[in-house]
């Protein structure tokens, strides 16, 4: 069948099986949208900004376990898209953006709203292609899909020139898709796995150490298996939130800088520690040379091989995903007779149940004043704990991880390496297209949600009712707390003025906007939002302005050297 | 330490920059880089000479195999093989410079490729150090302009990179 380009890619979407293309048009894509509009299989969802676009796809793909799609024209288009892609990027999130580009002929001679953009978001995609020839679009996406998918998962940006999209070729979209140059290893190599099985079983004071990795590769089920096999204590990265059930004895909680004091410390004490798609990041360990004490033996399971002993040397590096690799080392377990350590097991949980009677996560709460804290924990009981909860970047975010207790994968969507403000929002469009009939919660600070809150439009031309929980502490609370700790409490710029009233603001949106300032309306606020079903509701919780996120670990400090409570100062 | 990497990647446009664009986005140093396609038309050849730790070397090597457009990595330096690059040096030759610059050249089995009333154009081939103590062995205000093509290199004997 002879098509036009245009028509191709409409083809090539419907063909993935694409619901949702998250966009917005311009000069360089009306074909493109010429053909969305010929047909209703792919729905496009018209956010107000693009970067919007991208985050609302990358939070489409976070909850589900399938590739979000983002559309955007050339120029500002593209421009505007690039933080969404290297947010997804840091993630590892699978992603196909689609960019207009000027016609060829155009290329190079500074025509109107032209970039390269394939040279600009080169540092940021997994993968990205310039298409020049009409021929090659189809295998093109193709390809772009599955690179997106497998392996380690990512951005993968297609870049079309105008003209291809009028250009006509025979369609016919490829089923195999191989490539010499991109084979990544999935299996994990028996030798290795035997190795890292006789170190599990000789451990004396284990740690199961999980990240995005277990999300990504749908493991959870397997995690949990394997971990209650062995007996282990599991922690998890922020990005792993969910991989392992929180409520679970076993579980000691997030670890890192703003981990818990049991997770950190048994993470450093530890003399053999499983690490399950987590990538050593430096807000995880802090200094590698004070991670850890020796001798301690590391076993590492990852699908991309630069993730291993890039910033801690690891001893039995198993490369593959992480569910195909759990599925083995459990089948090796079951079919031996071999158990781990028992007594030894037992001290060592002994020990892991010391530390967290200190409580870590004990916080003052107060009749007077809201605290954040007591609004998530609020929020999970309400939700009973099966929310989809995104959240921004600052305290807010670190409240959200430590006290929504989440029991499921895919459930807690938020950006951890690029650390991008502004995600809250989209990431919650996205979760509620992609999960219509459940609860969606949106965690965020009044300067966070400022920077895409015009997509509360979005939301009420595509009816998500979205719960948005703004823990408003008239700070860039982060930047506040890192200069109250460590610049002399010199607050330069982090405190904002002439903030918008968030409850009319979001009337103004034709959504219900309800401002709480007493702790004792919390709960009730919390209800009456969910209870309404169908309409997008604003809370703007005044919260203490002063609360700091603890435990903390400071930058270039070991695990060890928490600060618990204000008290340790 | 200094390696020597070959790569074959798929001849795309964009490849040289996606490996350059990898190695300053994450601080490596590029002694040099070359690049060729290869007798088959789809695959590129690059040799890129570089310095690091091990860890460095290890991280550089698993990034580059991480390009999805990369074929095979191969650090040659690692065994046995041979480096050659190519060096045009254009001189002054005039007076008794004129035999002299003749004399160095037939010494280290460069040739004269070009020649005018007042200068040579030298072509010479052989690994950097050669090419090194020959630009040092010649009077310095001689040298007119030289260029030299970085290094390339091949693994002796049975080891070969094809896909
Ligand atoms: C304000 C702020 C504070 C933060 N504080 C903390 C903190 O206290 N604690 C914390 O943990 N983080 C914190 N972070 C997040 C931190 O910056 C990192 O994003 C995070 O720790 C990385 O998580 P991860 O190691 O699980 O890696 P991810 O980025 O999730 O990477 C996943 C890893 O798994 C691998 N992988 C992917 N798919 C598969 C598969 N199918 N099979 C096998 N392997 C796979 C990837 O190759 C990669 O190595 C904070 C972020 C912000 C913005
Ligand atoms: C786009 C962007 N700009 C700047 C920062 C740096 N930053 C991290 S947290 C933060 C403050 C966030 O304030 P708010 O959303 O109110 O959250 P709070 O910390 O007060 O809970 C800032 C400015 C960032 N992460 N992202
Ligand atoms: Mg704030």
């Amino acid at each position: 069948m002879v098509l036009t380009g245009a028509e191709i890619v409409v083809r090539c979407l419907q063909e993935e099986k694409v619901e949702y293309v998250f966009g917005y048009p311009g000069g360089a894509v009306l074909f493109l949208y010429d053909e969305l509009f010929k047909q209703d299989q792919v729905r496009h969802v018209l956010v107000r900004h693009e970067q919007a676009a991208v985050h609302a796809a990358d939070g489409y793909a976070r909850c589900t376990d399938r590739v979000g799609v983002a559309l955007v024209t050339s120029g500002p288009g593209a421009t505007n898209a690039v933080t969404g892609i290297a947010t997804a990027y840091c993630d590892s999130i699978p992603l196909v953006i689609i960019s207009g580009q000027v016609p060829t002929a155009a290329i190079g001679q500074d025509a109107f709203q032209e970039v390269d953009t394939v040279g600009i978001t080169r540092p940021c995609v997994k993968h990205n292609y310039l298409v020049k020839d009409v021929r090659d679009i189809a295998s093109t996406i193709r390809k772009a899909f599955y690179l997106a998918a497998s392996g380690r998962p990512g951005p993968v940006l297609v870049d079309i020139p105008k003209d291809v999209c009028v250009q006509k070729c025979e369609f016919e979209y490829p089923r195999e898709i191989t490539m010499r140059s991109y084979n990544p290893v999935v299996k994990g190599h028996l030798g290795q796995i035997r190795k890292a099985l006789q170190l599990l079983l000789e451990a004396e004071r284990p740690m199961i150490y999980t990240g995005g990795g277990v999300i990504l590769s749908d493991a959870a089920e397997k995690l949990t298996k394997l971990a209650r096999l062995l007996g282990f204590p599991v922690t998890s990265t922020l990005m792993g939130l969910g991989g392992y059930p929180a409520s679970d004895r076993q579980f000691v909680g997030m670890l890192g800088m703003h981990g818990t004091y049991e997770a950190n410390m048994g993470m450093h004490y530890s003399d053999v520690l499983l690490a399950v798609g987590a990538r050593f990041d430096d807000r995880v360990i802090g200094d590698p040379a004070h991670f850890g004490q020796e001798p301690r033996k590391i076993i590492h399971i990852d699908i991309d091989p630069s993730s291993i002993s890039k910033r801690v040397k690891v001893d039995v590096p198993i490369v593959g995903n992480v569910a195909d690799v759990l599925d083995e080392l459990i089948r090796q377990v079951e079919s031996g007779s071999a158990r781990p350590k028992q007594e030894a097991l037992d001290t060592w949980w002994k020990q892991i149940d010391e530390w967290r009677r200190r409580e870590c996560l004990k916080y003052k709460n107060s009749d007077e004043i809201i605290k954040p804290q007591y609004v998530v924990e609020k929020l999970w009981e309400v939700t009973g704990g099966d929310a989809f909860v995104t959240s921004d970047v600052g305290q807010h975010q670190m409240w959200a991880a430590q006290y929504y207790k989440f029991e499921k994968p895919r459930r807690w969507l938020n950006s951890g390496g690029l650390g991008t403000m502004g995600v809250g929002l989209p990431y919650a469009m996205g979760a509620q297209l992609a999960h219509p009939g459940s609860p969606v919660a949106c965690i965020t600070g009044e300067a966070s949600i400022q920077m895409c809150i015009q997509e509360l439009s979005t939301c009420k031309q595509f009816r998500l009712p979205i719960k948005i929980v703004n823990l408003n502490n008239r700070y860039l609370g982060m930047v506040r707390q890192w200069q109250e700790l460590f610049h002399g409490g010199r607050y330069s710029e982090s405190y904002m003025d002439s903030l918008p009233d968030f409850a009319k603001l979001a009337e103004a949106y034709g959504h219900v906007g309800i401002r709480v300032d007493a702790p004792s309306d919390v709960e009730g606020a919390l209800q009456e939002a969910f209870k309404r079903k169908n309409e997008l509701v604003f809370l703007d919780f005044q919260v203490d302005q002063t609360e700091n996120v603890y435990p903390m670990v400071q930058g270039g400090k070991g695990l060890t050297e928490m600060i618990l409570s204000a008290e340790d100062l | 330490m200094r390696h020597v990497i070959s790569l074959l990647i798929e001849n795309e446009s964009g490849a040289l920059s996606r490996v350059s664009g990898l190695f300053s986005a994450r601080g490596y140093n590029i002694e040099s880089l070359t690049v060729a396609p290869t007798e088959d038309a789809s695959l590129s050849r690059m040799t890129i000479v570089t310095t690091g730790s091990d860890d460095i070397i290890e991280q550089i090597n698993k990034q580059l195999n991480k390009l999805v457009e990369v074929v095979k990595v191969v650090d040659i330096s690692e065994s046995a093989h041979i480096e050659r690059e190519l060096l045009l040096i254009k001189v002054r030759a005039t007076g008794k410079d004129r035999e002299e610059m003749k004399r160095m050249a037939d010494i280290f089995r460069g040739r004269i490729i070009d020649a005018t009333d007042t200068s040579y154009v030298i072509e010479m081939t052989g690994n950097q150090q050669k090419l090194d103590s020959f630009v040092a062995a010649i009077d310095r205000s001689l040298i007119l302009e030289t260029v030299r093509s970085g290094v390339v290199g091949v693994g002796r004997g049975e080891r070969v990179l094809k896909v």
